[in-house]
């Protein structure tokens, strides 16, 4: 009884954390029509005011519409976040898989890995956007390259453990050759375990990008994202908390929602497959 | 045991040298001429061609990382291109305020991170367990500058009971009351990173609490509290060492923001500001000194287990 009231209580967290990204989706999808004015529009007159019936969430030192900015700024946060999640993913497969199956490969790469990894994920990012620019595509690469190690780590021990499997022994033993065996046997078994570690990455890649929004290093600052939002509306906090309010609770909803579903994903994860996840970090 | 040792100092050399590699690289993979990037639009042909000679930009690759990893070695980092002076220098410079919140901030995360979570791991799924849980998810979904911002708004702004912002240091003027400068900037930074270390210590906490050895330890009747300390503890202890390396990775991390926040006059804030101005030596160094840290601390965390691991102590 325990037991099932405890699942059914992780089910209504799964649950909300889905709902909150749905709309979270909505909003990137059909901004134009949720918005209630254009969120570049200024209008000086009516800058730094309250939340109001014209201005739901108020309105910012140009006067731009909060509430529109915001519903905007969602496009970006799901835009950036796919960005690195497929990116980060893609490599962090091709190394790690590589990496397991191959001896003497995965041992040079692991040595790679484990130098990226020992440099804190935002000077690293800090110092790749120094060389290759400010802009949304440089920020996913310069933030991806960390999860990107991260997700190798995970795959490259995972892949170690599958390739001891009897059923992978058994496959060779048939005759199959290597491509056949990672592509229809060791990817596939990976799926789960990439699908909880895809969740965190968004998560936290999301608090990175918007990190690098704040500092003024991220995409360029005229562009409606809930980082840049707050960096800019930070000294106005006082005149007008609303600036610093709203834009930071989508961000901390989005995050805790991926977090929250990350968790019970992993949670149900194949139990083979769940202490690979203990240390999940930022 | 010194076999153990000696093996992980060992193990640091390659990837030192695979860090310095990196770090050198980076600077070399800025499209176009380094030199003319570094000293902008604004500067003459002759003056790029003076930086280029003068750092060594016309020389082979190969002589570039030898000259720059030698001085490496010997404590020079080259000179920044903004303030016309040693790295070391600068970042020194910067060192007071970025060592005084790292150290408290890490204190502040050990302090609450361990007991919390071993209190909610003793006392799982109950109230207080789901409280501190789901106060650390809070707290890890959160962007470290937002947190910030609003504890200024709080406790600066409307209360009035801590300074805003600024840094007048401790050492030039004596006086140990500035150090409340710093309390709202190490809460903001201890906050996701403790977070973390509740979840990592409870979780490594129930992990331990199902092993054979903790059933055999209440069967021979020892008090709750015993086996909690000496067998559960102790033993979920050694998962929770190994991750403040990470936490270390992630406290230089959100310094960067921390200082940009409460605009602190620390190594966070001169990384942000050389990043804006591509005074490459400092970013280099800078980068490159916290790896070497976190190496040291990994050094460091190996030589604990050592104490914690009775297996490795005896082998």
């Amino acid at each position: 009884m325990r037991i099932f009231l405890l699942s059914l209580v992780k089910r209504k967290i799964a649950l909300a954390g889905t709902i909150i990204l749905a709309v979270i989706l909505v909003m990137a999808l059909f901004s134009p029509l949720i918005a209630t004015h254009d969120p570049m529009g200024l209008n000086p007159i009516e800058r730094l005011q309250g939340p109001s019936a014209t201005h739901w969430f108020g309105t910012d030192h140009f006067g731009r519409d909060i509430f529109s900015r915001v519903v905007y700024g969602a496009r970006l946060t799901l835009v950036g976040g796919t960005g690195v999640v497929l990116y980060s993913i893609l490599f962090g497969i091709l190394i790690g898989v590589l990496s397991g199956y191959y001896r003497q490969f995965g041992f040079v790469a692991m040595r790679l890995v484990d130098v990226v990894m020992s440099f804190p994920a935002l000077l690293l990012a800090l110092a790749f956007i120094a060389i290759l620019g400010p802009g949304l595509l440089n920020v996913i690469i310069a933030v991806g390259l960390n999860f990107l190690t991260r997700t190798a780590r995970i795959i490259f021990g995972l892949t170690l453990k599958l390739k001891e499997e009897a059923f992978v022994e058994a496959i060779r033993s048939l005759g199959a050759s290597n491509l056949r065996i990672l592509a229809r046997h060791i990817l596939p078994n990976l799926m789960s375990p990439l699908i909880v570690q895809a969740t965190f990455t968004f998560a936290f890649s999301l608090l990175q990008m918007a990190s690098l929004d704040f500092l003024g290093v991220g995409v360029p600052p005229q562009i409606p994202s809930w980082g840049n939002m707050i960096s800019e509306g930070r000294i106005y906090i006082t005149r007008a908390p609303g600036v610093l309010l709203f834009p930071g609770i989508f961000i901390v909803l989005t995050v805790l929602a991926f977090n929250l579903v990350g968790d019970v994903l992993r949670d149900n994860l194949d139990p083979r497959f769940r202490d690979q996840f203990t240390g999940v970090r930022r | 045991m010194l076999n153990h040792v000696v093996k992980s100092l060992l193990s640091t050399i390659p990837t030192f040298l695979l860090a310095s590699v990196l770090v050198f690289s980076l600077m070399h993979l800025m499209p176009g001429d380094p030199a003319g990037v570094m000293l902008g639009d604004t500067a003459t042909p002759e003056q790029v061609q003076a930086l280029r000679s003068a750092m060594g930009f016309d020389k082979p690759i190969y002589v570039q990382f030898y000259r720059w990893f030698a001085g490496m070695l010997q404590g020079d980092f080259g000179n920044s291109i903004f303030f016309h002076k040693p790295v070391l220098q600068v970042i020194w410079d910067r060192a007071e305020v970025s060592l005084f919140i790292a150290f408290w901030s890490m204190a502040l995360i050990l302090v609450t991170g361990i007991p919390i979570g071993v209190i909610s791991a003793v006392w799982y799924n109950s109230l207080t367990d789901q409280t501190c849980s789901g106060a650390s998810m809070l707290a890890a979904s959160m962007p470290t500058f937002w947190l910030g911002l609003n504890l200024m708004l709080i406790f600066s702004v409307v209360l009035g009971w801590l300074p805003s912002s600024g840094f007048p240091s401790v050492f030039e003027s004596g006086n140990l009351g500035n150090l409340r400068y710093l309390v709202l900037p190490c809460v903001t930074l201890a906050a996701p990173n403790s977070a973390l270390i509740i979840r990592l210590t409870r979780a490594s906490m129930l992990d331990v609490l199902k092993e054979g050895y903790v059933t055999t330890a209440r069967a021979k009747g020892l008090s709750e509290v015993v086996v909690t300390m000496k067998h559960v503890f102790r033993n979920s202890l050694i998962s929770v060492v190994s991750v403040v390396g990470f936490t270390f990775v992630g406290l230089a991390s959100g310094t960067v923001i921390t200082e940009t926040v409460f605009s602190l006059p620390g190594i966070g804030r001169l990384v942000v500001e050389s990043v804006l101005r591509r005074d490459y030596p400092v970013i280099q160094g800078i980068i490159l000194l916290i790896a070497v840290a976190y190496m040291l601390v990994n050094l460091a965390i190996d030589f604990c287990y050592t104490f914690l691991d009775p297996r490795i102590r005896i082998s």
